[in-house]
């Protein structure tokens, strides 16, 4: 017997009154993995995590989390997920405690209860030093763990992680990757929105790309990144390596024209098939090239994103305006990381 | 006890795995009668915690029940009841009403600036009762308005209001006074959360009140009033809140006043939390 998806979507749309925000997105979400949706800002990811979520009325589709309808059941989902924004949800008048505990308290735990959990989570979370602060003295990072923490008290089994890292210095970054690692060895199913392609790629086991609210892609990295064609043999000569006679053997080998860059030594070979960098190995070893590195890379998921929607990542201005929930000014910060 | 746990305990428990098929049998459907209790009172407890951080939030009932009930006794007294002494068992009933139903404009505003904050959508993701994030600062403000008219009862006896009714007229006044305040607060809650934002309700809620208390028995005695405005000072909810404190503070007497008074708050809250909490749902 399989599993109940974590989620499973089909057919989603969402109108604000002339855009159709979200249009016909389906997804299913396995239990236990990390699902990325990407997609530039405007794209209608928020859109569609807030309906998953019961934040916004679904205008025509279905999703079910666990098999509970979102739309019949939405005070079931609610039990199921956790919801962390782009924007901190918690108090900014109370201390990190106090966020904790109230938050623990609403939904059911007993005072004793709610307090342990938020002492776990503020610890957990690296908060304990800050627990009685209020939260308008945090910093972005400080903000964002606690905003991840208050999801995580009654320890749901779906967490919709909405552009967790946008805005975050990159060692801040780098742990909330790890946190969310982490949600997933105890269990959880993450749905991830990310602009940050590397983020994705880090993450996600499969990642569905989402455009002008449509789903225009889905697999895992390797498979968007094999479905935009070519790796690249990189190769760097060793010093006094003769470049001329390097080209011509890959001409030979290869049958294609590397891209030199003489005065480093370097060299990129365009491969259609990542086994071909054997054979141009081979044809250097026997016409005595030496080579001082080599590596083979597959193509990244910006230029995946390039070839599947035919633009960059960057922030889509005709859309960005229309969609007040993913017009932020995170925008930039993106375009510029990704660069 | 068989095991004592030396030093500190172990901070935190080795955590279970997640087990969803569980955690979804472990599902409600709906919030019980209980759980919507409980929540709003954590509602309220928040919004305590906040007033107490932000202390000038209470200058409105503290400030407003001293000033006007001096101003208007010393300004007012002469002209209408001959002097001053005469006019505080007129007056001080109505400034209560007053400053209760401003208490309540005050209620309805801060709820939409509450609305605005991102913390409103933690509260929506949440499996709780839809009616709590209202109520409970609604509930809260009962202490609000127990200080506005407690203060101005105290400021009535200083300057020399002898209440009839005793003390516990007076403390069957105030009841009455936070009851109607709660309720009509409803009004403006659902005007909280109609409105694009708090100046907008803020606007709204003047229009309203201003025209209610004044077009009222609170400040003056209504026959000396043109007869068409005593048409409408008569069927004037406030009217009947202002006589109702009248009739508890001056006399101690449960009239029919405060019959009516507690029935048109039943009403309001009939009316306007169910329209509240829909709009709140819509708002999502």
């Amino acid at each position: 017997m399989t599993a109940t998806a974590a989620i499973d979507a089909t057919g989603l749309v969402k109108n604000f009154g002339q855009l159709r925000a979200v249009d016909g997105i389906d997804l299913e979400v396995r239990q236990g993995e990390i699902f990325g949706v990407l997609g530039p800002n405007g794209a209608g990811k928020t859109t569609a995590i807030r309906m998953l979520a019961t934040l916004l009325p679904i205008d025509s589709g279905q999703a079910r989390v666990f098999g509970v309808d979102v739309v019949r059941e939405p005070h079931r989902v609610r039990q199921l997920v956790g919801v962390t924004g782009q924007y901190a949800s918690v108090d900014e008048e109370l201390t990190a405690t106090e966020n904790l505990w109230m938050f623990g308290r609403l939904q059911g735990l007993r005072s004793a209860d709610a307090r342990a959990a938020a002492g776990r989570l503020l610890e957990q979370f690296d908060l304990t030093a800050a627990a009685s602060k209020p939260i308008s003295q945090f910093s972005g990072g400080m903000r964002r763990r606690l905003d991840l923490a208050a999801s995580l008290i009654t320890r749901p089994p779906l967490i919709f992680l909405d552009e967790p890292t946008t805005g975050l210095d990159p060692r801040t970054r780098g742990q909330m990757w790890d946190t969310i690692r982490g949600l997933v060895t105890e269990g959880c199913t993450v749905l991830l929105t990310t602009q940050y392609l590397d983020e994705a790629d880090q993450l996600a086991g499969r990642i569905a790309v989402i455009d002008h609210g449509r789903k225009v892609a889905e697999g895992t990295p390797d498979e968007l990144k094999s479905s935009a064609g070519r790796s690249t043999l990189q190769l760097q000569l060793a010093p006094g390596a003769d470049a001329e006679l390097a080209r011509q053997v890959v001409w030979r080998v290869a049958g294609a024209e590397p891209v030199l860059t003489p005065e480093s030594g370097r060299m990129n070979v365009p491969l259609d098939i990542a086994d071909r960098a054997a054979d141009v190995l081979i044809g250097f070893r026997q016409a005595g090239i030496s080579i001082a590195s080599v590596s083979v890379s597959k193509p990244t998921l910006d230029e995946v994103f390039l070839a599947i929607t035919g633009h960059d990542t960057g922030p889509d201005d005709d859309q960005d305006v229309t969609d007040p929930e993913e017009s932020g000014p995170s925008g930039q910060t993106a375009l510029e990381e990704v660069k | 006890m068989s095991t004592i746990t030396a030093g500190p305990a172990p901070a935190a428990s080795p955590p279970r795995a997640i087990d969803p098929a569980a955690a979804v049998a472990r599902t409600r459907p709906r919030t019980g009668i209980a759980e919507t209790a409980g929540q709003t009172l954590i509602m309220a407890w928040r919004a305590l915690k906040k007033m107490r951080r932000n202390p000038e939030q209470f200058f409105d009932v503290t400030i407003q029940p001293l000033l006007f009930t001096a101003m208007f006794a010393y300004i007012f007294g002469g002209a209408i009841s001959g002097n001053v002494q005469r006019y505080l068992p007129l007056l001080i009933p109505g400034i209560v009403a007053q400053t209760v139903l401003t208490t309540c404009m005050v209620t309805g505003v801060q709820l939409r600036e509450d609305m605005d904050k991102g913390v409103f959508d933690r509260f929506k993701s949440l499996p709780m009762a839809r009616i709590a994030p209202l109520a409970g600062p609604m509930t809260a403000d009962v202490v609000r308005y127990l200080i506005a008219a407690s203060l101005t009862f105290v400021m009535g006896v200083i300057i020399g209001y002898r209440p009839g009714g005793g003390a516990l007229g007076v403390i069957g006044a105030i009841v009455l006074s936070i009851f109607t305040g709660w309720s009509i607060a409803w009004i403006f809650t659902w005007f909280g959360t109609i409105a694009k934002n708090a100046r907008s309700v803020q606007g709204l809620s003047m229009m309203i009140l201003f025209p209610l208390t004044f077009l009222s028995n609170a400040f003056v005695p209504s026959t000396t009033l043109p007869s068409g405005l005593q048409d409408f000072v008569k069927v004037n909810p406030v009217s009947h809140l202002v006589s109702a404190t009248r009739d508890l503070a001056n006399n101690g007497s449960l009239s029919g006043e405060v019959g009516w008074t507690v029935l048109s708050c039943l009403v309001v809250i009939a009316v306007f939390a169910p329209l509240s909490v829909r709009s709140y749902r819509r708002h999502l």
